[in-house]
């Protein structure tokens, strides 16, 4: 058993405990919480429809396996799983996109694999950039991001690269 | 953008498909993949709900601001200049912290807070209103990277696909993250403080001119 089986079950623990001390009527939060969840998965399921259909067709017209073909030399000289490449892709740019590649992924590579877990660290470690650049710009009247693409995308970068790294550094 | 993502991919499908002979899997997948959609959904909804669940939980117990209290201090190195007794600077914090419990649908509406207040912030500074002020740029680096606590859909799908260990990834989520996260803030920190030598430099000869006249 390794230990990181021990996180989710005290995890759960440790937030019900808090819940009762703070005297939270926890099962009626629990409802609400998973209520607004539900709303938010009902939300993205057309953009999922969408970009699954988008992804699919691209795999199975055999597109997808050119561009990774292309771009798979420049990723193996980092030591970047080819598989994993199409999430790098489109992960700042979409999230249901990403997801929707994740999935494709995992149906071609065991989750366990190298490429499997590059793919899961970078599903973990990064965020939907432009989307969120997009939407908190919006909220003000900022037209000039100056440097804010710059600086994600170093963090995105970054985080592909090490994605990489750290799954061979700390997982075998 | 997504429009053209979405178009030029599904264009470039047929037209690839076709040349490369792949016509029939391709009319397959162009049929199947909202079944898969579907499946995708109803296989995540279940647990998007638990962990909805459980962090509301832990939101009522406080465990937001506890976190944000813990943030306060640090936070300080991020943002100079920025009054930590500010409307900005709290919202900042509860911000992070939602993000950090996997509260992404509480996370948003207090970072829209928080831009709302930073945009006020550099008004009363007299900065351009049109450009991202310093701030902006460093909280919205802090929000593109992902410092979540539970890596919860990866962990699901990796589940659902038979990994042995699901949560494995963990350890390597957390030191990437938090690595990415540090080269978007470096790039931020040292664009602000490149950025406002410059505008310094301006403001002297502005002041030289001036003394000329």
């Amino acid at each position: 058993m390794n230990y990181t089986s021990y996180i989710i079950p005290v995890l759960i623990a440790l937030i019900i405990v808090a819940g009762f001390v703070k005297k939270v009527d926890i099962f009626n939060e629990f409802i609400d919480g998973a209520g607004e969840s539900l709303r938010v998965g009902v939300g993205i399921l057309p953009a999922l429809i969408a970009l699954m259909t988008a992804i699919g067709m691209f795999k199975a017209s055999g597109a997808l396996g050119a561009i990774t073909d292309i771009i798979a030399p420049a990723a193996t000289l980092i030591g970047f799983p080819p598989e994993a490449l199409p999430l790098a892709l489109i992960r700042p740019i979409s999230g249901s996109g990403a997801l929707a590649t994740y999935e494709t992924i995992l149906t071609e590579v065991s989750p366990d694999s190298f490429a499997g877990r590059v793919a899961s660290v970078m599903m973990g470690a990064s965020e939907t950039t432009f989307y969120t650049v997009a939407v908190y710009y919006g909220a003000t009247k900022v037209t000039k991001t100056r440097h804010t693409i710059a600086a994600c995308l170093t963090s995105d970068i970054t985080a592909f690269i090490f994605s990489a790294l750290t799954v061979n550094l700390l997982m075998n | 953008m997504m429009k053209w993502v979405f178009g030029l991919m599904l264009l470039l499908s047929v037209i690839f498909g076709i040349i490369t002979g792949n016509a029939a899997p391709l009319t397959e997948s162009a049929l199947n993949s909202c079944v898969e959609a579907v499946e995708l959904f109803l296989y995540l909804i279940g647990g998007m709900c638990m962990w909805g669940g459980l962090m509301r939980i832990a939101e009522k117990a406080g465990l937001t601001r506890g976190l944000a209290k813990i943030f306060r201090p640090l936070f300080k190195l991020l943002f100079p200049g920025l009054d930590p007794s500010s409307k900005a600077y709290g919202l900042i914090c509860m911000n992070v912290a939602a993000n950090v419990l996997g509260l992404g649908n509480a996370a948003t509406p207090i970072g829209l807070n928080a831009m709302h207040e930073l945009e006020i912030e550099a008004k009363k500074a007299n900065l351009d209103g049109t450009a991202a002020s310093r701030h902006m740029i460093v909280f919205i680096v802090l929000n593109t990277a992902s410092i979540t606590l539970i890596p919860q859909t990866a962990a699901s799908l990796r589940l659902k696909h038979g990994s042995l260990s699901p949560f494995d990834i963990f350890p390597a989520v957390i030191v990437t993250s938090v690595i990415a996260l540090t080269a978007g803030l470096l790039i931020a920190l040292v664009f602000n403080a490149a950025g406002k030598k410059i505008s310094a430099e301006k403001e002297r000869q502005c002041d030289i001119s001036e003394v000329k006249i």
